[in-house]
């Protein structure tokens, strides 16, 4: 019985990621309490060059990090533990003095999410598009521009994405406004479910979106070709043919739904990599999120929202994997089965 | 051999990539020896378009943007190329235990390797970046380095694993041979092309993350490529038509390499992957 419950799917999937949140918190935990030279060292000593006694400067860090310091370092980490549960995430000290940093966190985080999410679901509906159109008109010319343009905007840092675009479209053709577009959305909107107020979040979006799209658009190109070629390849796809199946069904039952079944798994890889990419696009565009009051607290140095970032980015991370899983093994029952796939 | 010439020779967005890694290598490894640095500012021409006498334009101090160039790239190249060592030998040591020994050895790996892969490992490296200096070109290529392996190691695990089911392979197992022989004696050289073209994508990977640290202003390095075009940018180069070659320059180097990368790796898949080659 125990045997089978450990072998099952769905726990297997669920220990994984909690195993994952903890390697997240503990490497925070370390980062900031534990290395040589850490911020809370430093944060206590320059409380003391300005004149605080060691006594008072260690309570005013305890307070802000939700740290004991005089503590031995493991009770610290089962405390800091305890308070991550409890969702406390200790308060900003430059940012906004005072504010509880999971305030400021959640405030953040839908912007970039909605502006993440949606990017990257267009971006792998496109690159999924434009790789099986590669493959099925494989070495014409159609086939070679789109690797060729994939791999090359795949390899191009999304800053640099950003900069062309901006001095392409704003500043040399003056296609577009860019410094109006600015922030999430234009100052004086009140926020509601009006239609103007969508519209006016959909323009602030297009900007950032837009690069998100482009830098994430090559990397599902050329996953989706390469992976419809192997499909192609295979004998259940032959045997379809020679049924006399439409070409059509083919394409969306046999090779469609095989090839896309690697890019699931990676789209919600993706979606940490594209959220680590925000802090530098939401910084140019001034857009509202969890990229930018990351920015504004590197500038700082305010370690209590840096972290908390990133536990809460990492967490959503891990969700949204969780559900990729889930999607997975509707999308694959084989999965659900044998639950080890060699590859 | 002629087979492969020609088949570099047919391949001529491959040829080009070559060229463009060879010249940029050139360019910044070489040509700094030929080329005065630029040591102070001239206010004289401060933000000037490309003219006769300043070829690419000048920068926010009247530096000449085409010796900034010249001087600017070795330490992006040799970041990048050791990144791109490091990652490279990570991946392989994790990839091939993992696919040699298979079982527990092998599922536990590859969870450690998937939980490493689902991270935000860039929103990680900007905190550590925060903490632990990254003054030193050989710091930042190993940190680039523990950020970018786990792609590459469960690419390389899927590439042994395929070449451990070959009789060779297993004629070396049955002579007990010993794992470090028949990884490294046996297997190595039978993936030594996927291995390169491994590391030149690894490299390309460098640059990128690189690129976004040194945006964010916490690689405090001298004059290079992205030091030149993240202070461009926060000068406003980006609006200011005048002084547009001081941010195009940089960027120039950066895309233009990466493009070469890219490319001359794509060329080798297809010459030593000939099924890329043939039609369906």
């Amino acid at each position: 019985m125990l045997q089978k419950i450990a072998s099952n799917y769905v726990v297997k999937t669920i220990v994984r990621r909690l195993f994952t949140v903890l390697i997240v918190v503990t490497l925070t935990f370390f980062i900031i309490r534990a290395l040589p030279g850490n911020p809370i060292d430093v944060f206590v000593y320059r409380l003391m060059d300005g004149g605080m006694s060691e006594e008072e400067a260690r309570q005013r860090a305890t307070v802000l990090f939700r740290i004991d310091l005089n503590a031995p370092l493991g009770v610290q980490y089962v405390e800091y533990m305890g308070n991550l549960l409890k969702g406390d995430l200790g308060d900003s000290y430059v940012v906004a003095q005072g504010e509880p940093v999971m305030k400021l966190v959640m405030a953040n985080m839908p912007w970039t999410l909605f502006s993440v999410g949606t990017a990257l679901i267009l971006s792998f509906i496109i690159g999924m598009f434009l790789g099986m159109l590669a493959a099925y008109r494989r070495n014409t010319w159609i086939d070679h521009l789109i690797t060729n343009l994939g791999a090359a905007i795949d390899s191009i840092p999304n800053t640099l994405t950003a900069i062309i675009l901006i001095l392409l479209v704003g500043v040399i053709w003056k296609l577009v406004p860019v410094a109006q577009m600015r922030g999430a959305f234009s100052p004086g909107m009140k926020p509601g479910f009006t239609l103007e107020f969508i519209w006016d979040v959909l323009k602030h979006w297009a900007w950032p979106g837009s690069i998100y799209v482009l830098t994430a658009v090559g990397g599902w190109m050329l996953a989706m070709r390469s992976s419809t070629l192997s499909a192609l390849g295979d004998d259940y796809v032959t045997v379809a043919r020679a049924r006399g199946l439409p070409d059509m069904r083919i394409l969306t039952a046999y090779v469609g739904r095989n090839a896309s079944l690697p890019l699931v798994t990676s789209l919600a890889i993706s979606l940490g990599f594209v959220v680590g990419g925000s802090v530098l696009i939401e910084g140019i565009f001034q857009y509202r999120g969890v990229g930018i009051l990351l920015g504004k607290a590197i500038g700082s140095r305010d370690y209590p929202v840096m972290q908390g970032i990133l536990l809460v980015t990492t967490i959503t991370v891990i969700i949204s994997t969780a559900l990729a899983d889930v999607l997975y093994g509707w999308l694959d029952p084989r999965v659900r089965v044998s639950g080890n796939q060699e590859d | 051999m002629r087979d492969t010439l020609s088949n570099m020779t047919r391949n001529k967005a491959g040829l080009l990539g070559l060229i463009l890694i060879v010249a940029l290598t050139l360019t910044t490894f070489v040509g700094p020896f030929f080329v005065a640095p630029e040591v102070s500012s001239h206010t004289d021409r401060i933000n000037k378009p490309p003219s006769a006498d300043n070829p690419l334009g000048t920068d926010f101090m009247g530096r000449q943007n085409w010796i900034m160039f010249v001087h600017g790239g070795r330490e992006v190249l040799t970041v990048a190329f050791l990144a791109g060592i490091f990652t490279t030998i990570i991946a392989v040591v994790v990839g091939a235990v993992s696919a040699f020994f298979g079982g527990s050895v092998d599922s536990f790996m590859m969870t450690v390797t998937d939980i490493w892969l689902t991270l935000p490992r860039f929103l990680l490296l900007v905190v550590i970046a925060t903490v632990v200096q990254l003054k030193e070109v050989t710091t930042l290529a190993f940190f680039l380095a523990i950020i970018g392996w786990p792609g590459l190691a469960r690419q390389v695990r899927a590439q042994f694993l395929s070449l451990k089911r070959r009789d060779y392979i297993e004629a070396a197992r049955l002579l007990d041979l010993g794992a470090p022989h028949i990884i490294f004696r046996e297997m190595l050289p039978g993936m030594m092309s996927y291995i390169v073209i491994a590391m030149i994508n690894a490299m390309a990977g460098a640059i990128y993350s690189q690129t976004g640290l040194v945006f964010l202003g916490l690689v405090p390095f001298g004059n290079n490529w992205g030091v030149m075009f993240s202070l461009a940018y926060a000068k406003n180069a980006i609006y200011n038509p005048n002084a547009m070659f001081s941010l195009l320059v940089p960027m120039g180097g950066i895309i233009l390499f990466q493009l070469g990368l890219v490319l001359f790796s794509r060329m080798l898949e297809e010459i030593f992957n000939p099924r890329l080659r043939q039609g369906v």
